[in-house]
C-alpha cells in the first residue's frame, strides 16, 4: 500500500471507491433482474425455436440497429462527460451529457413508433392478431414487449438521472456559512455589510442586535475549475455506470429479438 | 498492462483516460455491431445464437472494462462481476438441465 498524499485526498478516495461498489451492487441486481427474463426467453426459445424465428421477422431489424447506435454513441459521451468532468473542463461535460439525453430521447422516440405500429397491427397482449398466432409466437411478443418495456423504463429513469446530473454541473458552485450566536457576540450592534476587494458596499445586512441570534452568509463562486463540486464527479460516475448498464442489456436485446429471424 | 493498470489504482487521480482511447471503443463496438447485423443475415443454422451471443458478449466486456472503468478499478470490482455473471449462468445451466432431463 502506497503512503496516503494526504489524509483529506485519502479519505476521498476512500469514499469514492465505497459510492462505487455501492452502485455497482446495485447493478448486480439489475442485471439478475433481467438476467431472469433472459432465462425465460431462452427456455422458451428452446422449445419453440421456429415460432420465434418467424415471429422476429416482424421486428424492424433497422430501427433496431439504429437504436442500438444511438445507446453505444450515448455511452461513448456520458463516458466523455465523466472524464471531461474530472478534466475541469466543465463546457465539454455540458455538452456531452445534453448529446447523451438527446441520444437516449432518440431511443425513446424510435421506441415509440415501433411498439405505436405493432398496436397498430393488433400484436400486443390481447391484441385480435396476436391471440391468432401460434403459442411460440405469442411468447415471444409478450417477452418483447416485457423485456424491451422494462429496459425502456431503465432508460427513462436514465435520462432523468442524466438531466439531474446536467442541472448539478451546470448550477454555479458555492457554500454557506453560519455565524452562530457566539461568533455574533464580538460583533453585536454593529452594522453588517457586503463590500468588494475596494471597500465598496455591494450589500446591506443590517444591523446586529441582540435579537439577531445566528446569520446564514451563501457564496456562488464563478465557474472556475478550481472551485467546481468534486461531489459531482463520483455522481456522474455512478449515474454513468447506470447508463451504461442500460447499453449492456440492451447489447443482448438487440440480437435477441431483432436478429434471429 | 493489466498488471500497471492496477498497481495505479491506488493514485485514482492520476490514471486519466485519453478521449482517444473511448473514441477507438466506440468504434469497436460500432464494428461489432455491423458484423452482427451482417452475419445475422448468413445462414449458419445451430451456429447464429452462439456467433450473435459471442459478439454481445465481448461488446459487453468492451463497455465494461473500458466505459464502466473495471479495467482501473481495484481487483475486488471485477471478481464481483465475475461472480455474478457465473452465477446467473449457473442458474441458467441448471434450469436447462432440469429442462432437458426431465
Amino acid at each position: 500500500m502506497n503512503k496516503p498524499v494526504s489524509l483529506t485526498a485519502e479519505a476521498h478516495h476512500s469514499d469514492e471507491t465505497g459510492a462505487k461498489l455501492g452502485m455497482w451492487l446495485f447493478l448486480f441486481t439489475e442485471l439478475l433482474l433481467f438476467g431472469g427474463m433472459f432465462l425465460l426467453y431462452s427456455i422458451y426459445r428452446s422449445e419453440h425455436a421456429h415460432e420465434f424465428f418467424l415471429a422476429a421477422t416482424e421486428l424492424d431489424t433497422f430501427i433496431g440497429t439504429v437504436n442500438t447506435l444511438a445507446l453505444l454513441t450515448s455511452s461513448l459521451t456520458v463516458a466523455i462527460s465523466i472524464e471531461a468532468l474530472r478534466r475541469g473542463s466543465r463546457k465539454i461535460t455540458i455538452a456531452m451529457l445534453i448529446i447523451t439525453i438527446i441520444l437516449g430521447i432518440v431511443f425513446m422516440i424510435n421506441k415509440y413508433f415501433e411498439w405505436s405500429a405493432k398496436i397498430h397491427h393488433g400484436i400486443y397482449p390481447g391484441g385480435a392478431k396476436l391471440l391468432s398466432m401460434s403459442d411460440g409466437e405469442m411468447l415471444f411478443f409478450n417477452l418483447y414487449y416485457v423485456m424491451t418495456g422494462l429496459h425502456g423504463i431503465h432508460v427513462l429513469v436514465g435520462l432523468g438521472v442524466l438531466s439531474f446530473m446536467l442541472y448539478f454541473v451546470s448550477k454555479r458552485p458555492g457554500k454557506k456559512i453560519n455565524l452562530d450566536y457566539e461568533t455574533l457576540s464580538q460583533i453585536r450592534g454593529a452594522n453588517l455589510e457586503v463590500v468588494d476587494e475596494k471597500g465598496q458596499k455591494i450589500d446591506d445586512i443590517g444591523l446586529i442586535d441582540n435579537d439577531v441570534e445566528d446569520v446564514d452568509i451563501k457564496f456562488k463562486y464563478a465557474q472556475v475549475p478550481s472551485k467546481m463540486d468534486k461531489s459531482n464527479i463520483i455522481k456522474l460516475e455512478n449515474s454513468g455506470l447506470y447508463w451504461h448498464l442500460v447499453d449492456i442489456i440492451w447489447i443482448f436485446l438487440f440480437p435477441l429479438f431483432y436478429l434471429v429471424s | 498492462m493489466n498488471q500497471n493498470a492496477s498497481s495505479s489504482v491506488e493514485n485514482q487521480e492520476n490514471h486519466s483516460i485519453g478521449y482517444g482511447v473511448y473514441i477507438l471503443v466506440w468504434l469497436s463496438l460500432v464494428v461489432f455491431t455491423g458484423l452482427t447485423v451482417a452475419v445475422a443475415g448468413v445462414d449458419l443454422k445451430a451456429l447464429a445464437v452462439t456467433v450473435a451471443l459471442s459478439i454481445a458478449a465481448t461488446k459487453s466486456i468492451l463497455v465494461l472494462m473500458y466505459f464502466m472503468h473495471l479495467k482501473y478499478e481495484p481487483p475486488l470490482f471485477r471478481t464481483l462481476v465475475v461472480v455474478v455473471v457465473v452465477a446467473l449462468a449457473t442458474f441458467i445451466i441448471l434450469t436447462f438441465l432440469d429442462i432437458l432431463f426431465r
